[in-house]
């Protein structure tokens, strides 16, 4: 490949569509400019170009260079005159994403493993039906014929195991004979993923009333997942299928330099590439208008869970509907009236470009933010985990610990990373805001590095990183994250007001009471060797009241002690409860209305 | 100048309405391009074939799946009706029967050596598509739709639940800072479409969904009363699909809003007049809002056309919609060009404004609606 100098790529979201310019300077990769339009999927342009060219064009005007040429494409590879870039990529979920059901025989093993896959190649996922799901087998086809899903992806059976099971999964299929979303007329396509030797039978019932692919068993044996065959075909399909289907995609898939990508798929790529590069433990979280996608990666393994109805806009009354007015007051450092929360909500549904003009308006968005997260958390942690029904030997220890299989891989001590996303946390006034709602969301224990994707270019680089991995490793480091602060935050439970934790940074001891938070100042880049000593009942990682030496980092925030226990609880009765939260806030430095 | 937060919501005396007609699955379109059509006349029909049932065959018989394909009495294709025998088997020299019969009606579609089992497809039902306003046919989809387009008035709401439906439209209170309450719905309002002012009472919607009122449009709603009249809560905002007899549409949004002075206006206009609406609303890509289709006798020469791009300026009538100085009106008063720190730490582009009590406020641009005069 000659030299790359200059890469375009796009993110077309379902509202806006994000371009970025990265250029080679001296020896390294970095962001140039970045500009961004409405997206065009809908009526009156039904074309997803038009979006992508005002968004170049915005590009354009920034760099003061030229990159799309007369009749309004981008130029590839760059000219000698300068005009052009030598990679375009891009990246989509507009018009809905993609939209999958996932059908396997047990749900808690091959339908879930089909959900990992699935989730994995950056779907959303709009149902799960299986053999023992507890619905009758009429209901399971109505569901399947009402959903309409871009594709079906269908598992079960160890290989050499289960036939007939899989062969009334086809059966069902034939029953409901569903239509895909897009394309009246055209057929579903169905990824066969389960028992081998059940591939002919299957293909037999299934024949040619939907579009079939066969591909390899996503769990060929109780203790293997085989995921990657499963998500290459989603990818495949997602390019050749769905992508054509949607307004001006065709166009856009002739302009890429390489297939266009599902953007959670992306985002993926580069949470896996930056934990395997580092060698990390990595969690991120990218809360949207609509939805709230995670990503894991704990020892090398990669999850991603989509919440699809968490969200702070569009969503932001199904947050309220799940997690119910008291669980998001309680984050308020004041009273809150249950009547006007509800209003004020259902306002910014409607409304969902508005903005938080008062503190106290802020301080409730960020409130239902917390409980975005914390809820879209929940559910990661429920599919994020070991392999159901695998035989285990177990270890005293484990048989004590009552530790079983199918237990989740999310060990929020063992995370070294939790990077934050979306434009509450992104865009949240103040740094040390999204740093504070990370905290009270996900409970980090031990220590961990707290960051924000800066622009929400992950998407982008994600693509990026599958075509030139060090362009996208360089300017994520450099350019996109942006790091808030090392948090050292004990596990465990002591008497109000005792000492939880001493931290000695650059000889100097912070001791923090049992219930308080503490930041120390510590600017970016900056790098520190500290002592920790944990109260007697407290643990940050050594072991209860055992002292240990760590590192810690500077950033945007500081480094910040959180002694408030874990589980993290707080007062019952709403006047200590405010007061709680009003000492919290000071202690990190923000005002309270 | 600047932009403004704008729903893009139409406010229309006149304009040209066009609504898309079509079938779920392929069928047949029963009107021609350039034909009259009411609100309630059939455009489009077609067949959702009926699921297939599952009758386990080896099962009731207690044989193996190849053992209960032998003893079949259907084939692929035969047509059953409930109750007759599938399969029948003899043993113990004829005089121990066993049989499994259909309990459902249909066509046998799948006959699987593998499970035994045999697939009935139940039959199919009919699904029709109306054409929802009165109006001309513009556009034949073959086999699929079609396009109805009419001249008439146009309002659309922010939010809405509830489906079509087709009505003469009443106006039931007398202001646009009314609120509509129990006493103001009348027996004569069963069947119409109501119109209120600045919100409707719980009361009040009970009342009309009891005495067959089929829509009611207001300006807004406290939020407690719209779960408590639906039954459930409304998490994501896609509505329209609610199990309820009465329409409700919002133009203004929750709490205690006045409605628009010139939606109300227009909609007292429009008083007698057959209005079709839809409470549908869909807040996010492919934007669905509410709407009350109002189609006119005239002819017009140039309809409307869509207003595109409202323009903030020195002058220009607002209303604010988000705290702290929710649903409030005034006038711009200057529009400075630079980014400003707000209150809660945002940077934005902001607009100085006169509200009609005489104070002078600082409000993102973001958080305004132009009111159209």
């Amino acid at each position: 490949m000659a030299e790359i100098k200059s890469i375009l790529a796009t993110d077309c979201g379902s509202t806006t569509t994000k371009a970025i310019l990265i250029e080679k300077q001296g020896d390294e990769y970095r962001l140039v400019v970045r500009g961004e339009a409405p997206t065009t999927v809908e009526a009156p342009f039904d074309d997803v170009t038009v979006g992508v060219v005002n968004a170049v064009s915005e590009v354009e005007e920034l760099a003061g260079r030229k990159i799309l040429d007369e009749t309004g494409h981008i130029i590839t590879p760059m000219r000698e005159d300068g005009s052009g870039v030598d990679l375009y990529l891009s990246t989509s979920s507009a018009g809905g994403g993609l939209q999958m059901t996932v059908a396997g025989v047990v749900k808690a093993m091959s339908a879930e493993s089909a959900e990992r896959a699935a989730l994995g190649a950056g779907a959303i996922i709009i149902d799960v039906i299986a053999v023992d799901d507890g619905r009758k087998d009429y209901e399971k086809v109505k569901r399947i014929r009402e959903l309409r899903p871009d594709m079906i992806l269908c598992s079960g059976g160890t290989d050499g195991g289960t036939v007939k099971h899989l062969v009334e999964l086809a059966e069902m299929l034939v029953s409901a004979d569903p239509q895909p979303r897009l394309g009246i007329g055209l057929r579903l396509p169905v990824i066969y993923a389960g028992n081998k030797e059940a591939r002919e039978p299957v293909k037999e019932v299934l024949g040619d009333k939907v579009d079939l692919r066969i591909v390899d068993n996503l769990r060929p044996t109780l203790d293997r997942e085989n995921l990657d065959p499963a998500r290459e075909a989603i990818h495949e399909i997602f390019l050749q299928h769905v992508m054509q289907q949607a307004p001006g995609y065709g166009k856009l898939s002739d302009w890429v330099s390489s297939g266009i990508m599902s953007t959670p798929n992306a985002v993926g790529k580069i949470i896996q590439t930056v934990a395997e590069q580092m060698k990390m433990n990595v969690l991120a979280a990218d809360i949207g208008g609509a939805t709230t996608d995670v990503f894991s990666v704990f020892n090398g393994t990669y999850n991603r869970t989509v919440s699809a109805n968490l969200g702070m806009s569009y969503s932001i009354c199904n947050v309220l509907a799940e997690a119910g007015t008291s669980d998001i007051s309680r984050w308020a450092p004041f009273d809150v009236n249950e009547a006007d929360l509800r209003n004020t909500l259902r306002n910014k549904m409607i409304r969902p470009t508005t903005i938080p003009q008062s503190l106290r308006d802020l301080r409730i968005e960020q409130a239902v933010a917390r409980e975005a997260l914390r809820l879209a958390f929940e559910h990661h942690k429920t599919l994020a985990r070991s392999l159901k029904g695998v035989q285990t030997v177990r270890n005293i220890g484990e048989i004590m610990e009552q530790k079983e299989t199918g237990a989740t891989l999310v060990n929020l001590m063992s995370l070294n990373m939790i990077i934050g996303s979306g434009g509450v946390l992104s865009h949240a006034p103040r740094r040390v805001e999204a740093a504070y709602m990370v905290l009270d969301a996900y409970q980090p224990e031990g220590i961990t590095m707290l960051a924000v994707d800066s622009i929400f270019m992950m998407p982008q680089l994600g693509v990026l990183s599958t075509v030139h991995p060090e362009a996208a490793a360089q300017v994520f480091e450099r350019d996109c994250l942006i790091k808030l602060g090392s948090v050292i935050a004990p596990i465990g439970k002591m008497k109000p007001g005792e000492i939880a934790c001493s931290v000695t940074i650059d000889g100097e001891a912070h001791d923090v009471p049992f219930g308080s938070l503490k930041l120390v100042p510590l600017t970016a880049g900056e790098v520190r060797e500290v002592t920790i000593k944990p109260g007697g009942r407290m643990d940050v990682g050594a072991g209860k009241g055992r002292e240990m030496a760590a590192t810690v980092e500077g950033g945007a925030v500081g480094v910040i002690i959180d002694c408030r226990g874990r589980p993290m609880t707080l007062p019952d009765d709403a006047r200590s409860r405010v007061e709680k939260l009003r000492e919290w806030h000071i202690a990190l430095g923000l005002e309270v209305e | 100048m600047g932009t403004a937060y704008t729903p893009g919501l139409k406010v229309s005396p006149g304009t040209i309405v066009r609504k898309q007609r079509r079938l779920p699955l392929k069928g047949r379109v029963l009107v021609n391009v350039g034909d009259r059509v009411s609100a309630a006349d059939v455009v489009a029909r077609t067949d959702i074939p009926g699921i297939i049932q599952t009758v386990k065959v080896a099962e009731v018989l207690g044989l193996e799946p190849a053992e209960a394909m032998a003893a079949l009495q259907v084939k692929e294709g035969d047509e059953v009706t409930a109750g007759q025998i599938f399969a029948e088997t003899k043993s113990f020299f004829g005089l121990i029967r066993s049989e499994c019969k259909t309990p459902f009606t249909g066509r046998v579609e799948l006959i699987s050596p593998t499970t035994g089992h045999v697939g009935v497809r139940l039959p199919s039902k009919p699904v029709e598509v109306s054409a929802y306003i009165n109006g001309t046919v513009a556009e034949v989809m073959e086999n699929e739709g079609v396009v109805v387009e009419t001249y008439g008035a146009l309002v659309q709401g922010i939010f809405g639940v509830g489906g079509e439906r087709m009505g003469r439209l009443a106006m039931a209170v007398d202001s646009p800072d009314d609120v509509l309450t129990e006493d103001r719905i009348r027996e004569a309002h069963a069947g119409a479409v109501i119109v209120g002012g600045s919100g409707v009472t719980l009361g009040a919607l009970r009342r009309a969904a009891n005495g067959g009122v089929l829509g009611v449009v207001v300006g807004a709603i406290v939020d407690t009363d719209l779960v408590e009249y639906l039954g459930h809560d409304i998490g994501v905002a896609i509505t329209g699909h609610e199990d309820i007899s009465t329409t409700l549409i919002l133009t203004e949004g929750f709490g205690s809003i006045a409605m628009a002075a010139r939606t109300f206006a227009l909609l007292k206009s429009l008083e007698g007049r057959d209005v079709s609406i839809n409470g549908a609303t869909q807040i996010r890509a492919g934007v669905i809002r509410p709407e009350i289709i109002a189609p006119l006798d005239v002819k017009p020469d140039a309809a409307e056309a869509w207003a595109q791009g409202q323009i903030l300026d020195i002058g220009t009538s607002i209303r604010v919609i988000r705290e702290p100085y929710f649903g409030r009106l005034g006038t711009v008063t200057k529009l400075p060009p630079e980014l400003v720190e707000v209150e809660s730490g945002a940077v934005v582009r902001i607009l100085e404004a006169r509200l009609n009590d005489g104070a002078e406020v600082v409000v993102p641009r973001a958080n305004v609606e132009i009111i159209e005069e």
